[in-house]
């Protein structure tokens, strides 16, 4: 529940804002920006929510943008938080793209969706698919339809009803990213793969939809054998659209869809995974005047799989300078911008190996404290939260992997049913792997 | 995509002038086709609004001129318009009621429902009066849409006018849509209810069983929103039988699956709650196996929503240790996260923490401890410290590891570790005094009061086993007169110390430090102090050395988990801004409706008797002979009923709260000052006193808090 919402520059100006209950004066915003600078002063740790003299600040940045929202109440926190996103993604899907410019450019439209989204700072209808239809500036031209849309009360609030395609159509995407963090000396302290099944639907009328899944909860429950391999999904996620009482009793994955793109479900699973990519590093100063990196990285999947625009970025000292590279495959620049090299493999083979090798100049002589280019700038050290250049940063690991997926997940079927239509329709399936947030912590400097 | 209609009109954005203005509004005539010049002589308008612009009030007129024209487009601007200017000229605004009304009638749901709307959010007397009786008959409205407005409406106007509607029967009719057959219009009607409830002792709420399950029955048929204002409402049902607990907890389980983060947490919320009805310990356990995962996910979320997981954790960890008995693992920090997230996570790994785990939390913390956020540096050193404290068989190994950080000489760190070394102390005497010495070397580097004090007490502790303790203490002695009165504290002890210990070195010492602080300090403390010294050693040495040199109370590392009281209500707002700040509900949220466990038959008592403070929270669940059918009057009834445990709870929320809105007015520097008046019994005198033996009681909270009082981010460890 909120007071207000409001749209801030980065200087905590108002471009735009919306009062929903009056019980805070609008100029409570001024403080803002007072405020949030003093706590950065205070200490580096300012969370998105804090309180000043009755008044709580709720905020998240976008861009060039601060969106804030003003409670009185000891309200649900994640609700306000979630829905300054929700804000987010319907304006990005109005405008392209949110921004202070955008603010302007639309200020008619935002202040309609503004009342429409939110009642006396209730969130209501969020869905940007449902809100086009009868919030456009085009929709004012035709003044008389413009009522409603049945979804907005219905239990099906996320779909119309009406739709019609000629070529009915269904893609999934299988996407996986993975997270990995790896200590220096190769230890796998957290791996974590994250998946997500995307859809894009085009799809007629009210069509019904199941997804069957090699799910190993699902396959014990229905006591199947299981044939080939099931994944243990530790945690899933679904959108609004599925029946989540029905998953709960027999794992089914049923759906009426929204139309158009939308991510279907995700799921995590905690399972210990190799790294796909393994990165080892070693690094040598040499009497404090030039530093050099050792790298190997070891493709550690089946050899009929290739993973794609491979990244492996590693951290320098912010004033390395004249850099030489060696490596038996791909290439390696230094990029100064982010104080790192940058060493990039177009394709990597399954159980491939490459090795390179770097060497930077460093201007100053430093002492030999340095833990891996980390400690002796700390001084002041407010960043802002995000690391910032002078942060002991990690080697990054970027890739691609198609048509493969670390946890083995398969769909095994999509069925489409649309009893008034009957129409014949093809699902199409893509998997996928990515890095997610790949880190191998560097090692001190020999 | 449809913005090519609108966008582009920031160019509207110039400060216009009202004769302008009113003379584009008004041009055009029956030339202007489709309104298209009045309809941007509007846009300006409202582009003036938003600018702040307040000559725009002296259109008014004109504007409810406009509202007659049958354009969504052009009604929704004079609609704005009129919600924002409607205050500063009520005799004006007061001309747009019949358009309103006569819009109420309108064919098109999306007509009524926005002039029903509009017309609620204005707090002008004519409107409210004018408004009741046209909500009445919109809450029967044959347009779903226009129910769930209506039902909200009900909420505006009794914030408006709460008296006008108590009078009338809009609240019972606003109870009557709960059978509505539509979900989104139950779902509204609820959030509108508690909104009210939330706010008066004069309604009640009372859901039973039946009411709860028709209420989940219809959860999935609404939308996120609605689940999460249905959820929110579950929480005022008592459960009266474990079995109906244990039934509704299970079948509002799935919505832990749902995509959105708000709808699990409040869900979490209930299951939460509802669990202090169960009986079944198996129950119990599986329900909680199915908190885990979830709060897990949450961790993936973006970094708000994460923080608030987090918060939520250290609060569940507590309450029901058994959901987080996962992988310690997965709090550890990513090199990224903002540090108000990798901060809240320190405090996860150091409860987390135990025998078996602490060698590879000791590698992680190790890790932070060369990060570059100082402020999160220093926590992690903190932790390692604590641990040393916590853990007792892995003492040795945090003490290595401190003393590894400490040979790095990174001045913060140093000073962050002597602070930490010094309760080390306090917990094993005599036991790793051969640490003194690489103390010892550091002296040079440490410039804070805190730091400084520490190690002045080392010094004054063992001022027996450190050979040359008095030429370390006179060093100090040399700037007594320019220290922080924290330092010149210790100093005084120290010195005391030393003088019961060595009588033949700290004879010199002593009378020149009794001096100082008697005749040359304008602070009462460190006066009253040195005079208590001074008669004492001149009495009787004997006592003088039981004294001072006396057995210390052991202190712990455990001692800041939240108060059992707090715990509880914080567990009855799990996702809520309070579980952010960590704070009782009260000494933030002034007028926020108390929540208290409401006894029936299914309370489980004994659980919560488990808890440390076994003695408040038994006597704050004493409210047996409750009758068992317990309406809102008697919850809020509760806290003045309770024992004088939950009264003192009371008390001291408003001391809290006393004790913020001093501290919230006057600077860090002082607040720091403050402290090291009332907060010193640590060390010094710290036998005779009967509190402060929390390691954090010296702990540096001005600098870990922003000092924005009631509502700053109160840590609940100050690691």
């Amino acid at each position: 529940m909120a007071s207000a919402i409001f749209f801030l520059d980065l200087k905590g100006k108002t471009l735009l804002a919306r009062n929903y209950r009056g019980d805070i004066p609008m100029s409570a915003v001024e403080k803002f920006p007072v405020l949030l600078s003093e706590a950065e002063e205070e200490s580096s740790a300012v969370p998105p929510c804090f309180s000043h003299e009755g008044i709580n600040y709720l905020y998240i940045r976008h861009n060039n943008l601060y969106l804030l929202a003003l409670t009185k109440r000891n309200t649900n926190a994640a609700g306000i938080l979630l829905f300054l996103h929700k804000v987010v993604e319907v304006f990005t899907e109005y405008f392209k793209a949110l921004e202070e410019e955008s603010i302007r450019d639309n200020f008619v439209v935002i202040y309609e969706l503004l009342d429409e989204m939110m009642d006396f700072g209730y969130p209501q209808t969020t869905e940007s698919k449902i809100l086009q239809e009868y919030i456009t500036q085009e929709s004012h031209k035709l003044e008389i339809q413009a009522r409603p849309p049945i979804a907005v009360t219905n239990a099906v609030s996320w779909r119309s009803e009406g739709i019609r395609y000629r070529k009915n159509e269904v893609f999934l995407d299988v996407v996986e990213s993975l997270n990995l963090l790896v200590s220096a000396n190769g230890n796998v302290l957290r791996s974590e793969i994250l998946g997500a099944i995307k859809m894009k639907c085009y799809l007629s009328g009210m069509p019904e939809l199941r997804l069957g899944l090699n799910d190993k909860v699902m396959f014990e429950t229905t006591g199947r054998s299981t044939r080939g391999k099931a994944i243990e999904m530790e945690d899933v996620k679904f959108h609004q659209c599925v029946r989540l009482s029905r998953f709960e009793n027999d794992r089914t994955i049923s759906f009426i869809p929204p139309d158009g793109e939308f991510e279907l479900m995700s799921y995590r699973l905690n399972t210990q995974v190799k790294p796909l990519i393994w990165v080892e590093c070693l690094v040598e100063s040499h009497s404090g005047s030039r530093i050099e990196y050792m790298l190997k990285a070891r493709a550690q999947f089946k050899r009929r799989s290739t993973a794609n625009n491979v990244e492996i970025i590693v951290p320098v000292p912010d004033d390395a300078d004249s850099p030489r590279f060696r490596t038996n495959v791909g290439s390696v620049h230094y990029a100064p911008e982010q104080s790192a090299i940058v060493w990039k493999i177009k394709q990597f083979g399954g159980n491939k190996e490459f090795l390179m090798r770097a060497e930077l100049g460093l201007p100053s002589v430093r002492g030999d404290d340095e833990h891996g280019g980390g400690m002796t700038g700390g001084f002041g050290g407010s960043m802002g939260g995000i690391g910032g250049k002078g942060a002991k940063r990690p080697i990054q690991v970027k890739f691609e992997i198609p048509y493969f997926t670390t946890s083995g997940i398969q769909v095994r079927y999509l069925k489409i049913t649309e009893p008034k239509l009957q129409y014949p329709s093809l699902p199409w399936v893509r998997y996928i792997t990515q890095s997610g947030d790949i880190a191998v912590r560097l090692p001190d400097v020999a | 995509m449809s913005n090519t209609a609108g966008g582009g009109d920031s160019k509207l954005f110039a400060r216009g002038k009202v004769a302008e203005l009113r003379l584009e509004l008004n041009s055009g005539g029956k030339k202007d086709k489709n309104y298209a010049t009045k309809k941007i002589a509007l846009k300006r308008i409202v582009a003036n609004m938003t600018m702040s612009n307040n000559d725009m009030v002296a259109l008014f007129p004109d504007i409810i001129q406009c509202m007659h024209i049958s354009s969504l487009e052009i009604k929704k601007m004079c609609f704005l318009y009129l919600v924002n200017y409607a205050r500063v000229r009520p005799e004006i605004a007061v001309n747009a009621i019949p358009i309103l009304e006569h819009d109420m009638e309108d064919s098109n749901p999306l007509v009524r429902a926005l002039a029903l709307r509009t017309m609620s959010y204005i707090h002008v007397r004519e409107f409210v009066a004018a408004t009741v009786p046209l909500v009445k008959h919109m809450l029967r409205d044959s347009d779903p849409y226009v129910r769930k407005t209506a039902a909200f409406c009900v909420a505006k106007l009794y914030d408006h006018d709460r008296h006008m509607v108590e009078q009338s029967d809009l609240i019972d009719r606003l109870n009557s849509l709960l059978r509505d057959d539509n979900p989104t219009v139950v779902a509204s009607a609820l959030a509108g209810l508690m909104d009210i409830w939330e706010r008066s002792d004069a309604i009640k709420l009372t859901i039973d069983y039946t009411n709860a399950s028709k209420m989940v029955a219809i959860l999935a048929d609404c939308s996120e929103w609605g689940q999460t204002y249905i959820l929110e409402a579950l929480m005022s049902y008592v459960p009266q039988e474990s079995g109906e607990a244990s039934l509704l907890a299970e079948r509002i389980a799935p919505r832990l699956s749902h995509s959105n983060s708000s709808v699990v947490l409040t869900c979490i919320r209930v299951i939460l709650y509802l669990m202090n009805y169960i009986a079944d310990q198996k129950q119990i356990s599986a329900l909680c196996k199915k908190l885990s995962p979830p709060l897990v996910t949450l961790l993936a979320k973006g970094p708000e929503v994460q923080y608030l997981a987090l918060r939520n954790a250290l609060l569940i960890l507590q309450r029901r240790p058994e959901v987080l008995r996962n992988d310690i693992r997965v709090f550890f920090c990513k090199y990224n996260d903002p540090i108000y997230v990798k901060v809240t996570k320190l405090e996860l790994i150091f409860m987390l923490a135990n025998e078996k785990n602490i060698d590879e939390v000791l590698t992680e913390l190790r890790e932070y401890a060369t990060e570059i956020d100082v402020h999160f540096v220093r926590k992690a050193v903190r932790a390692i410290g604590k641990l040393a404290i916590k853990i007792e068989p892995a003492a040795r190994r945090c003490i290595d590891l401190l003393l590894e950080l400490v040979a790095t000489k990174v001045t913060y760190i140093v000073q962050e570790a002597t602070v930490v070394i010094r309760n080390i102390f306090r917990k094993y005497p005599n036991q790793y005094e051969s640490i003194i010495g690489t103390l010892c070397e550091h002296l040079d580097s440490l410039d804070e009061p805190e730091a400084k004090a520490a190690m002045v007490w080392v010094i004054g502790q063992y001022a027996d086993r450190i050979e040359n303790s008095d030429a370390l203490l006179e060093d100090f002695l040399y700037s007594f007169q320019e220290e922080p009165v924290e330092v010149q504290l210790a100093l005084l002890t120290a010195t005391v110390k030393l003088f019961i210990q060595r009588p033949t070195k700290g004879q010199e010492l002593v009378p020149k430090v009794l001096k100082w602080a008697t005749e040359e300090t304008d602070n009462p403390d460190l006066r009253d102090r040195a005079y208590m010294y001074w008669r004492l050693l001149s009495t009787d040495m004997n006592s003088a050395k039981s004294i001072v040199m006396g057995e210390k109370p052991p202190i712990t590392a455990e001692s800041e988990r939240l108060e059992s009281s707090t715990l509880e209500e914080m567990c009855l707002n799990v996702g809520t801004l309070a579980t952010v700040y960590l704070k009782p509900v009260q000494s933030v949220f002034r007028s926020a409706r108390p929540r208290k466990l409401i006894a029936s038959p299914a309370l489980q008592k004994q659980y919560l008797a488990n808890d440390i403070e076994t003695q408040k929270s038994i006597s704050m669940f004493g409210n047996g002979s409750q009758p068992t059918n317990i309406d809102l009057r008697t919850r809020n009834a509760v806290p003045s009923a309770a024992s004088p445990a939950a009264n003192g709870g009371g008390n001291l929320a408003q001391a809290v709260n006393d004790a913020d809105a001093y501290f919230s007015s006057i600077g860090t520097q002082q607040m720091a000052a403050m402290r090291i008046d009332g907060g010193d019994d640590g060390f010094g005198g710290g036998g005779l006193n009967g509190t402060g033996y929390v390691v954090n009681a010296l702990a540096p909270q001005a600098v870990l808090q922003p000092a924005h009082g009631e509502g700053s981010n109160g840590d609940l460890l100050v690691l």
